[in-house]
């Protein structure tokens, strides 16, 4: 760990006493969703609140032949029906592609469908009812006549085009990439050792405990819209709303209440939801949609639906000359908005391979439509794919050479000191820390011992596993992510800092709160940067009318750019309250200091003036100022990065299994990670965010699927068939960290919210397969199901 | 999702109930739990036009213990089963079930009754029932019939339960001191329904070979299966390594289980085979009850 | 019996009927009066007789604490109390409630009974989102009811029934295990208390 002293530019601790910074201060502010007091949207009570439930298309690909809404709209309750054209006239299309992924391309896609479903569950009616139960009695009276056209469902099919989902098109190809380095063809031929495996990835999602929800408010006398949103980027949404409803942006106001849970689930734009903000517009009064359960399962994005060849080539010694990455990935009919579903496969070719130190590389990718439900960003968007195909394929070579995978990653892994580094695929790592991080998890995990005890129970036929994942990690993007592609998403944010007259200090940020507690991250840094004590701290977040403008929480960018914004605006805001202590106690500001909650003498820490008396000055009494002087109590910052396109982190993982080979079960016994995200801010809360993270990743490797019929039917859209992790079945998680704090923010702190999913199917994986490698079985495809295993060790077909 | 409408009656007595019963028929459904009946409801895959609420019925709580036989009242929940002294000694097989079924809050308000009267093929009572060759008591108001479980559970959420009847009671036969039993569920989570399971009973001679055997399985079929060749390789033999192994490939002329979601045909068949395996060691090492 | 209840396979129309259940003829919607206990306050109301208990105690009597994440009794959010017992909240019809009495996290709270486990809670960082918290929190409760020393294992087991995304429930675990501590010695305290009244015949300090 870095000395305080390392550590760029960060607030000089011998000046203040209360530096909160890398402390476990709980969350007071989360104290009442402790006692059943947040306010979620669906808490929310408007004045003729009329809710929405969609009629939603039991095809996964169809021509609507006739739709008949009348009987539905004669039912109990029931304030209007509308199809895809009324809501067309309201609600302009859009289009998911982007500027820098270059040849993108996808449909159209109306808020509710027009002429043509795409997806079992697309949205094909809207039903407006004074109660969400009189809205699902009338949609049992619509009436609706198909032409069923082909289903594509299989990504390989999909590839091969023969039957197209989109035949204006002319391919099922939503996004195509490839990269080659100049001397790969010379490094795999210098190999001694090739080793090639294929792994595939079970289409998932983020379930998140509160459903997907929208309550938008239109006041027709002003032409203006508020809307209520469980959405990560409100501001975003501000643009959106804007433009596709044709209100001036300034007139919108997004308002972010208590979110339960979003994992990018809730950042991208979904159509039933803008249904709903055109539906308010349309009827000139609130209108809700809080989806349900069974619709969360249907409409939600889902992801990682991937079916990759990866072959390393080495040298006998170990050394890794190459990657070799084929990556196919299936997405739903349309390319989501605004972020496109090119990213995540983008990421897999970008961060495949990531923590070594090879020099060459060569990728392809296919990114292809079918007629599932659509795909896009979620939690570590990208990473556990190239992770588990990059340690993966590690392991295997391990294997083959008749190495110790810790030995071999030792080998190869970006030296501590080799930093900034050029990757391959064009990727630029400041400053990363993973020899550091893999001594640190050996010693964690007691990694001899583990492997001791493994041979130990071996001998009386108990089948352990330890597995490695070494990962990098996309944080604190600048606009390279998407704004260069002509995305009108924010990747500044900012906070606004005001000292209240009673001497509290109000904190306004345009980074916002699902629960990962990023409004107390940002308590501890404004009180720290001003000089209160943490209780004299308030934070709001998720309100384009008053908070700063700015990008939202996504991308793990949180901590890292509200958190530096936070960090200027508060020494700003100091400065000034200094200006102030100096004018009413006609002392030299530079002899003056802010400490727990007063100006002090900064050599004998003498009480000068308390901040509330302060505050009644400036506030009520500014006629006892100097003449010519202007209080200024308010101040507010943005930051954005500059230097490098994305701000990695490097962390690594293990994972330690028993196999019961008879049923083909497999025991979590324990999980370790040694994670660097840089300055940590906040211990606790940090690294609960990375069990939750690993967690989330272990129910992709282990448990979550969802799975489609041939016709791309779901079949499993039930928390009672689809499975989530639940507490009896997890393991108990290690969290340790190295700090490397990035220089490019005086704060220093990287992200850490998708660590945890990045590396954890990768470690479980390699886990699984260090535990039957005796028996020579190997498991490829996630989830790992007992099936699966079973499969492996040829005991079923 | 919110259920449809449907009409609701709480009935003071079982008279009442059984009534109802009989003027509606297929367009009632009885509401006790509710733990099953009430997601059906929420998801719309049920749209029942009656609800008849029993739960205020005394009639059919509580436990009478009667010579050979335990009576359980079909409101009696899973709670009430899992606290029971006399379950926990005149029927360890029910009781070694209980803590499977799903969790606290559920328990305390699903009942045996619902889940025999669902019989769920993955449920975990049915087969303890067949098990243990217990009898449903059905009354209506053509008057009450006792059916054996083997004939009780005919198919996929088919049970002898005719449309105007209700299931009163369960009634056990108490385990002799000479009985032996054993019960392993496979479940991705705990709580979960089975993906596979198995329910047995035995009863040992003197030189410790099986004199009675019932095997029942769950989660394995459309409801909870005997298994008769398999049972006719242990039968009069003791439970040894050969025992065992005639067994398991018995079971395959036995159980033809559905693919399923979680697992194809094959798999569910080798869990049959490596719970049966694991079952038939539990009861020879007398570790069952 | 014919019309069985379908596994809950949610597939092909969500919303749309292809199962070929005919829309219920029962015309308008039933209502009935319902007499109970909320949070101690006596409440009269007519109810829709096919709302359940949790949308009642949302939509009519704004208790929005108590929360649906699935509304098919899997994740736990929607937990209360009904005559001291943990239930499912959705599992439940408002007027399958009538004489009841029914708690949720909002009194629980007030009362402080569950003061110990929130502060643990708290201390432990054993919430995030806060959507799944108020049904953890009476489950924990009941958890702590039931089994005097619960080892973590059997922790997690008496949790397993509620869904949390965003920690790793190790958070909450670790809390559940620090209030139980608490309680202990809170209890403990408690009897010394008591066994220094009947000692002396005075009472003496050490009520908690």
């Amino acid at each position: 760990m870095n000395a305080r002293s390392e550590l760029p530019g960060l607030i000089d601790h011998s000046k203040t006493t209360n530096g909160y910074i890398g402390q476990s201060t709980p969350r007071t502010g989360a104290k009442k969703l402790l006692q059943g007091r947040g306010t979620y949207l669906d808490d929310l009570r408007l004045p003729r609140l009329a809710h929405v439930v969609f009629f939603r298309s039991p095809h996964a690909h169809a021509r609507i032949k006739s739709l008949k809404l009348d009987r539905a709209r004669q039912q109990a309750g029931v304030i209007a029906v509308f199809n895809g054209q009324d809501i067309a006239a309201f609600c302009t299309p859009w289009v998911g592609v982007l500027g820098h992924l270059k040849g993108i391309k996808s449909a159209p896609q109306h808020a509710v469908a027009v002429d043509r479903v795409c997806w079992q569950g697309e949205a094909v009616a809207a039903v407006v009812a004074e109660s969400r139960r009189q809205a699902e009695d009338a949609l049992e009276s619509i009436e609706a006549d198909w032409e069923l056209l082909p289903v594509v469902s299989d990504m390989r099919q999909a590839l091969e085009g023969k039957t197209l989902v989109h035949p204006d098109l002319g391919d099922n190809i939503c996004f195509h990439r490839e990269l080659k380095t100049e001397g790969f063809d010379a490094a795999w031929a210098a190999a001694d050792v090739v080793v090639e495996k294929t792994y595939r990835f079970g289409r998932h999602t983020g379930v998140c405990n509160e459903p997907r929800a929208i309550l938008a408010d239109y006041n027709p006398a002003d032409h203006s819209l508020t809307v209520y949103h469980a959405t990560q980027a409100p501001n975003m949404m501000q643009d959106i709303f804007s433009r596709h409803l044709d209100i001036p942006e300034s007139n919108i106001r997004v308002i972010c209440k208590d979110v339960g849970g979003s994992f990018g689930i809730k950042v991208h734009v979904y159509a039933d939801e803008m249904a709903t903000a055109a539906l308010s517009v349309m009827l000139r009064r609130p209108v809700k949609f809080q989806a349900d359960r069974a619709e969360s399962f249907l409409t939600d994005i889902h992801a990682r639906e991937h079916e990759a060849t990866i072959r390393l080539a080495c040298k006998r010694n170990g050394e890794i000359l190459a990657f070799d990455l084929e990556d196919l990935t299936a997405i739903g009919p349309y390319s989501v908005y605004p972020r496109t579903s090119g990213i995540e496969g983008n990421q897999v070719v970008n961060l495949t391979g990531g923590p070594y130190r090879h020099q060459q590389y060569r990728a392809k990718l296919d990114v292809v439509f079918t007629n599932k439900n659509v795909t896009c960003q979620y939690r570590a968007v990208g990473h556990p794919i190239a992770v588990a195909l990059t340690e993966g394929i590690v392991d295997e070579a391990a294997r083959v050479l008749g190495m110790d995978p810790a030995a071999l990653r030792r080998i190869n892994l970006i030296p501590d000191d080799h930093y900034p580094y050029s990757f391959p695929s064009g990727i630029k790592f400041e400053k990363l820390s993973h020899h550091q991080s893999l001594d640190r998890l050996l010693a964690l995990m007691n990694y001899q011992d583990l492997r001791a005890e493994q041979a130990s129970l071996l001998e009386k036929g108990v089948y352990r596993g330890i597995g490695l994942a070494a990962m990098i990690e996309v944080t604190n993007p600048s606009p390279a992510f998407y704004g260069v592609g002509g995305a009108r998403i924010s990747a500044q944010d900012g906070a606004t800092l005001r000292l209240d007259p009673a001497g509290m200090v109000q904190v306004l940020v345009s980074v916002t709160e699902q629960g990962q507690g990023t409004e107390a991250v940002f308590t501890q840094i404004a009180a720290t940067a001003v000089g209160v004590s943490i209780d004299k701290v308030r934070v709001i977040t998720g309100d384009t009318a008053v908070t700063p403008y700015g990008g939202g929480t996504w991308a793990s960018r949180g901590a890292g750019i509200g958190g530096e914004a936070v960090l200027q605006a508060g020494k700003a805001l100091r400065s000034n309250i200094l200006d102030i202590a100096a004018a009413i106690l006609q002392q030299d500001k530079a002899s003056l200091d802010v400490r727990d909650n007063a100006v002090v003498s900064k050599l004998s820490g003498e009480l000068k003036l308390e901040l509330a008396e302060l505050g009644r000055v400036a506030y009520f009494r500014p006629d006892t100022l100097p003449m010519g002087f202007q209080s200024e109590l308010t101040v507010t910052r943005h930051y954005t990065p500059r230097e490098y396109g994305f701000t990695f982190t490097n962390g690594i993982q293990a994972s330690y299994v028993e196999v019961d080979i008879d049923t083909g079960f497999v025991k979590l016994l324990k999980h370790w990670c040694v994670e660097d995200c840089g300055t940590v801010i906040n211990p606790m809360l940090v690294d609960e965010q990375i069990r939750g993270g690993i967690v989330q990743g272990i129910g992709g490797a282990m448990l979550e699927e969802c799975l489609y019929t041939e016709d791309a039917q779901l079949l499993n859209g039930s928390l009672a068939d689809y499975l989530v992790p639940m507490s009896a079945e997890m393991p108990d998680i290690v969290v340790d960290h190295v700090q490397t704090p990035t220089r490019s923010s005086e704060l220093g702190a990287k992200g850490a919210g998708e660590a945890g999913t990045a590396g954890a199917p990768a470690a479980v994986m390699n886990a699984i397969n260090d535990a039957l490698a005796s028996l020579g079985a190997n498991v490829s495809t996630q989830p790992f199901t007992p099936e699966r295993v079973l499969q492996a060790l040829g005991k079923v077909a | 999702m919110k259920a449809p409408s449907f009409a609701y009656e709480k009935v003071a007595n079982l008279e009442e109930a059984l009534q109802r019963l009989h003027e509606h028929g297929d367009a009632a459904r009885v509401l006790a739990g509710g733990q099953s009946l009430l997601p059906a409801l929420n998801l719309r895959l049920t749209h029942p036009q009656w609800l008849i609420d029993i739960a205020g019925l005394d009639a059919l709580r509580g436990e009478r213990l009667r010579h050979e036989v335990l009576e359980l009242g079909a409101l009696t929940t899973h709670r009430e089963l899992a606290s029971s002294a006399l379950v926990r000694k005149h029927l360890p097989l029910l009781a070694m079930a209980v803590p499977y079924v799903a969790h606290a809050a559920i328990r305390n308000r699903g009942t045996i009754g619902g889940s025999l009267a669902l019989a769920d093929p993955a449920a975990e009572y049915p087969a303890v029932a067949l098990a243990c060759e217990a009898s449903m008591l059905l009354r209506s108001v053509r008057g009450e019939r006792k059916v054996k479980a083997r004939d009780y559970f005919q198919g996929l959420y088919q049970t002898a339960l005719e449309s105007d009847e209700i299931l009163c009671a369960v009634e056990f036969p108490v385990a002799r001191s000479s009985e032996r039993f054993a019960f392993e569920e496979l479940a991705r989570r705990h709580g979960d329904y089975a993906m596979a399971g198995l329910a047995a009973r035995a009863q040992f001679d003197a030189q410790h070979r099986l004199e009675r055997l019932h095997l029942a399985f769950f989660a394995l079929g459309d409801r909870p299966m005997l298994a008769p060749q398999a049972t006719a390789c242990l039968v009069d033999q003791t439970i040894n390594p050969q025992s065992i192994r005639d067994a398991q490939q018995a079971l395959g002329a036995d159980l033809s289980p559905p693919d399923d979601l979680q697992a194809k045909a094959a798999t569910k068949l080798h869990w049959a085979k490596v719970l049966l395996g694991r079952v038939l060691s539990s009861l020879a090492s007398h570790q069952g009850a | 019996m014919s019309d069985p209840i379908e596994r809950l396979h949610v597939s092909g129309s969500v919303h749309v009927s292809e199962s070929g259940h005919a829309f219920n003829a029962v015309r308008g919607e039933q209502k009935m009066p319902v007499r109970l206990q909320v949070n101690g306050e006596r409440i009269e109301r007519e109810v829709l007789v096919r709302q359940h208990l949790v949308d009642f105690l949302r939509e009519d009597l704004g208790l929005t604490g108590s929360h649906l994440g699935c509304e098919h009794g899997v994740c736990g959010a929607c937990s209360v109390l009904v005559d001291g017992e943990l239930v499912r909240g959705c599992l439940m019809l408002a007027v399958q409630a009538q004489g009841k009495q029914v708690q949720t996290i909002e009194a629980l709270s007030d009362s402080g009974e569950l003061a110990i486990l929130q502060q643990a809670f708290l201390e432990h960082n054993a919430m995030q989102c806060g959507f799944c918290t108020p049904g953890m929190l009476l489950t924990a409760r009941a958890l702590m009811q039931e089994v005097h020393a619960p080892s973590r294992e059997r922790i997690r087991e008496y949790i397993s029934g509620n869904y949390c995304r965003c920690t790793g429930y190790q958070a909450i675990v670790d809390a559940i295990e620090t209030a139980i501590k608490r309680r202990h010695a809170l209890e403990a305290l408690h009897a010394l208390g008591q066994q220094k009244v009947s000692n002396t015949g005075e009472p003496e300090g050490a009520s908690v």
